[in-house]
């Protein structure tokens, strides 16, 4: 399992290298942010892998409340691991973009403050799970917690969307068609399946690692 | 239905009949809470930022700490006396014991804002209008989901090392929805805003109480299941 989850994040490792060469070389420099705007190829798609990951957690902890399986908890350990590095990815990269081109490193703005506030609360998480001893009752408390924050989403989003918005708006999910020349759009859907197959690959590895130790302690 | 209901009340009524022997936490966290309102007040430059520009931040934070303050005690009381184990041996429902607990809890909450609230009036210099009504009533609705999601929380945070710590680090994030809402609504009616204005922020606090009260119900039996 952890060897598998290496090869997949070596894999991974090397598309994204492909996607450094695709972004600076292979495709034109936005007009008005300039080079600044490259940073989206690797923003982006780290927030959709940390979004990706704690959306399991919740998805894995619910699971794990009705069949009682410690895979989807170990599963669910994983995936928050690997989100909070994924999040660290997109909270630096963030305000390296955010200081050119909006004239600040932060603004409380709707996006950052839910991603900010899921970070902090999966900070929490992890911090619950390592203050418990037995792991019957880490697996059940923790999953407690990833159900209540996948409830508390669509709370924290509806209410910081009540301050003015700045972030870019959506450019590829959205209604109407994406709103970005097919190269821009090339590079960074290219990203965003590196950094997919990266988060697989992690989380691979991690699980193995997880069931190892508990195969370990018995 | 009603064995249900009086099965909470009972656990609700045990809870609150030893606080009032002692009244210990609630003036502690009373305490804690104009303790708060005093330090926000020196958190100004009172030459730049007048007293009513902070006045709704400065409510809500205190309401915010005092109510985790009180919400700690809720469930180590029970693990230090082995009440807990009493209680889950008693022939009630689990849903019971959570929602007995919940009302304790949120009584406790309230009592604390119901003293927060004139000490803030008169530390904040807030005019004594009707609108303190409608701030009452976000307090109250903002404390009946918080709590509810606290509840849970400190069930199972209090088995844990550093129980103190845990059930800040964890609320909080929950606590940021009804306090930026208590905010704004209070903000509106300190302003004297019309109340059409307002009423969609009780629609979202009450929204929040229903969902996480329900949640409650349905996550308490496996923060208590052995």
């Amino acid at each position: 399992m952890t060897r598998g989850g290496l090869w997949i994040s070596g894999l991974a490792m090397a598309g994204i290298a492909g996607v450094y060469w695709l972004a600076l070389l292979g495709t034109p420099t936005e007009r008005w942010q300039g080079l600044s705007q490259k940073i989206l190829y690797i923003h982006a798609p780290a927030a959709w892998a940390a979004l990706l990951a704690f959306g399991l957690v919740g998805v894995a902890s619910a699971a794990y409340l009705f069949l009682r399986d410690i895979r989807l908890d170990t599963f669910a350990e994983a995936s928050a691991e690997v989100g909070l590095a994924f999040s660290a990815i997109m909270l630096t990269t963030g305000p390296l973009w955010g200081r050119p081109v909006w004239g600040s490193w932060w603004e409380w703005e709707p996006r950052l403050t839910l991603t900010l506030l899921l970070v902090l609360l999966f900070v929490g998480y992890r911090a619950l799970r390592n203050a418990l001893d037995f792991p019957e009752d880490r697996a059940r408390y923790s999953a407690v917690v990833g159900v209540m924050a996948l409830v508390l989403v669509p709370f924290v989003h509806l209410s910081v969307y009540l301050f003015r918005t700045i972030h870019p708006q959506p450019v590829l999910l959205k209604p109407s068609a994406p709103s970005m020349p097919w190269e821009m759009l090339r590079t960074l859907l290219t990203s965003i399946g590196a950094f997919t197959l990266l988060y697989i690959g992690f989380v691979t590895a991690r699980y193995g690692i997880g069931r190892r130790r508990q195969q370990e302690a018995g | 239905m009603t064995s249900f209901l009086s099965a909470a009340w009972g656990v609700a009524a045990k809870d609150i009949r030893v606080e009032l022997a002692s009244r210990t936490a609630i003036t502690t966290a009373a305490a804690f809470g104009v303790l708060t309102l005093v330090v926000l007040n020196f958190a100004r430059d009172p030459t730049v930022v007048s007293l009513a520009t902070i006045a709704p931040g400065a409510l809500w934070v205190t309401a915010a700490f005092a109510g985790i303050v009180a919400l700690n005690r809720s469930f180590s009381m029970e693990l230090e006396q082995g009440g807990l184990d009493a209680l889950l041996l008693a022939p009630v429902g689990r849903g019971a014991i959570y929602l007995g607990k919940y009302l304790a809890n949120l009584a406790f909450v309230v009592v604390v804002d119901l003293i927060v609230l004139p000490v803030f009036v008169l530390f904040f210099n807030v005019a004594p209008t009707p609108a303190l009504v409608g701030i009452l009533g976000l307090l109250v609705l903002a404390a009946a989901g918080y709590v509810a999601v606290g509840t849970v929380l400190a069930a199972m945070t209090v088995r844990t090392r550093f129980a103190e710590l845990m059930l800040p680090v964890l609320l909080l994030v929950f606590m940021v929805p009804p306090m930026l809402v208590g905010v704004q609504a209070t903000t509106r009616l300190l302003g004297g805003r019309p109340m059409g204005e307002i009423v969609g922020w009780f629609w979202f606090l009450i929204l929040y109480d229903v969902v996480f009260i329900t949640l409650g119900l349905m996550l308490f039996p496996a923060t208590v299941d052995e």
